[in-house]
């Protein structure tokens, strides 16, 4: 049976067989909780940026999360708005600079709560830019509380006893509002909670932004992303609590594509 | 020279888009209506954009967003929706973008609401007041500059009269000196060169290139708009060397008070004329001199009392200022009442006059 010996130090020295940073970021460091889904997809993002070669010229819009603070490593000229208004900052921006790619990070309080005039409204114009929803189903940055895509049930610090219809009203499937726009050519809603979902999230990302690139118009894809914190599970339980609770209400699917 | 009859409004935009104004945002609403217009006609024609915004919200910040590429930008309302975007005002003010915006008021009763503000955080806008539309046009053109020289949001207090009137215009470049190179614009350029940028209220910067943060950046706003005040207060006056009674007034409501004393001088009365053409910053050392050996101060302006508040801070004997204006609208809300006729405004100061001699 062969086995690495630890009682002695390793023959070879360790070397390193793959480079896994994102790319894109100015430093490793970060402030997310254990177990947050937003670095992932921010990293996906950024991948698929570098990947399709549209970092030059690229400019990003974000509103006010836990990403929030991940606007001071993401190495992209970053406009850091008011909550809830990246669409519209980014229409201003690709406006004036259609050639760049330009994209927004919000969460769901952000866009969904706080921004859901904007962004429904950017979509039907049919601004050719793409917004990215971090979807999770909670306030993570204020620790806890409910936001207008809780799914029912959902214990968070302001619906202590679960999201109740007859309180707090129904979620908002946000991106199926999109979908029935005439304005949005693509829509797709993925997770960041197994690996094949991250695969597969990213080949939706590409596809928002080379759409756009093609001048295609409104995109948008929206990222089920692991909150344990907000949620308040253990870390390791994220991502299946969050299989069996939003995934369940949001699937993971492609909701338009344009030929 | 050429003059062409245009509307204020017209006026107003063609001004804007010499000045190199590349978008415009608005959202239907009177008195700047026209205002919308005119730009949704004039930008297209001269490689701009002008989008019918769907709120004064979504409004303002698209025009954040154009003016943080380093687009010239402008966005206007009247003082209804100014209202809608003050956070946003505040916004632009503390991460430093340069924004036009157009008060097409419809009264007197935004000047708290230009001068002070409703938004977040230390900071104040320059507010210009034009008496006319020929000076709105000289505004328009300065507001761009002073945006882009100073990284700030700046409004034009207009009004429903200068929006409406018609006249004769000659509407020529003006030059206001050179201004310091957009070195902070968004273009995408250093995205991926380590170098990136941010453009943020709370200034963190970025890794590689830390930003001053919060406290320090604020104190430099702060200190900015300081600045300001030291430097770019206008105002205008006339007879007041030897004049017993100063009259204090802003905007078109000015001209007709100006007129009244004029007419006041002719009967041998010693009155003078203040006008401040910057509501902030307030030129306040200008009238606590033009006030210092008169014996009253009189404001006149259409509201319940706004700008004597300012009055009152600038001249050493605060006894000496009484308010001879007040409310006064057209009872469909929509422009000014009754009281603005230079009969009225001559009534109210004979009044005093008679009054003081008795």
């Amino acid at each position: 049976m062969n086995y690495i010996a630890t009682n002695a130090p390793p023959a070879e020295k360790s070397k390193l067989v793959a480079n896994s940073h994102s790319p894109l970021l100015q430093t490793t460091e970060h402030h997310f909780c254990a177990g947050c889904g937003e670095p992932v997809g921010i990293r996906i993002l950024l991948e698929a940026l570098s990947e399709l070669s549209l970092v030059d010229g690229s400019i990003g819009v974000v509103g006010h999360g836990c990403y929030g603070g991940a606007v001071t490593t993401i190495d992209v000229d970053i406009l850091q708005c008011l909550h809830g208004r990246a669409p519209s900052c980014a229409t201003g921006i690709k406006r004036m600079r259609p050639e760049s790619t330009v994209f927004t990070i919000q969460g769901d309080g952000d866009m969904v709560n706080e921004g859901l005039q904007e962004v429904l409204h950017t979509a039907a114009r049919g601004e050719n830019i793409t917004c990215v929803l971090f979807n999770n189903g909670v306030f993570g940055d204020t620790g806890g509380q409910m936001t207008t895509t809780s799914v029912i049930g959902q214990r968070t610090k302001n619906s202590i006893n679960g999201r109740d219809p007859a309180a707090h009203g129904f979620p908002i499937h946000i991106s199926n509002l999109i979908a029935s726009l005439e304005g949005s050519a693509y829509v797709a809603r993925g997770a960041v909670h197994k690996a094949g979902a991250i695969a597969k999230t990213k080949r939706m990302l590409k596809r928002a932004l080379s759409l756009q690139q093609q001048g295609a118009g409104f995109t948008m894809v929206e990222i089920l992303t692991m909150c344990p914190t907000g949620w308040f599970v253990p870390v390791s339980e994220g991502g299946d609590y969050m299989a069996d609770s939003m995934e369940k209400i949001y699937p993971v699917t492609v909701l338009k594509n344009i030929a | 020279m050429t003059l062409r009859l245009m509307e204020g409004t017209e006026a107003i935009a063609e001004a804007a888009i010499l000045s190199g104004c590349r978008f415009f945002t608005g959202y239907p609403m009177s008195s700047f209506t026209k205002l919308l217009e005119h730009f949704a006609q004039k930008l297209p024609e001269n490689n701009g954009v002008c989008i019918n915004a769907e709120s004064e919200i979504e409004g303002i910040n698209m025009t954040i967003g154009a003016a943080s590429t380093g687009a010239r930008a402008a966005t206007g309302s009247c003082g209804q929706g100014l209202a809608l975007m003050q956070e946003a005002i505040a916004e632009a003010a503390l991460n430093e973008t340069p924004l036009v915006i157009f008060n097409m008021a419809r009264n007197q009763q935004d000047y708290f609401q230009a001068t002070r503000g409703g938004g977040w955080g230390d900071y104040r806008t320059i507010t210009l007041a034009p008496k006319d539309v020929w000076e709105a046009v000289e505004h328009t053109q300065l507001l761009f500059h002073l945006a882009d020289l100073y990284r700030a949001p700046v409004l034009l207090y207009g009004d429903d009269l200068i929006a409406k009137t018609q006249v004769g215009v000659e509407i020529e470049a003006r030059e206001f000196g050179t201004l310091p190179d957009k070195n902070w614009a968004l273009d995408g350029k250093l995205s991926g060169t380590g170098k990136s940028r941010v453009t943020w209220t709370f200034a963190w910067g970025k890794h590689n290139t830390p930003g001053l943060r919060a406290d320090k950046h604020w104190r430099n706003i702060a200190a900015k708009f300081d600045a300001i005040n030291n430097i770019e207060a206008r105002w205008e006056q006339q007879y007041t060397d030897d004049a017993e009674i100063v009259v204090v007034a802003f905007g078109t409501v000015a001209k007709f008070v100006e007129s009244v004393v004029e007419e006041l001088r002719t009967k041998g009365h010693a009155i003078g004329f203040f006008r401040p053409i910057t509501l902030w910053p307030f030129p306040n050392d200008a009238l606590e001199q033009a006030t210092n050996s008169v014996r009253r101060v009189l404001v006149f302006e259409l509201n319940a009392g706004q700008m004597i508040d300012d009055v009152k801070l600038s001249v050493a004997d605060k006894t000496k200022v009484q308010g001879i204006g007040g409310v006064s609208v057209h009872d469909s809300g929509l422009s000014y009442g009754d009281l603005l006729s230079a009969q009225s405004i001559l009534t109210r100061i004979e009044e005093i006059i008679t009054g003081d001699k008795k």
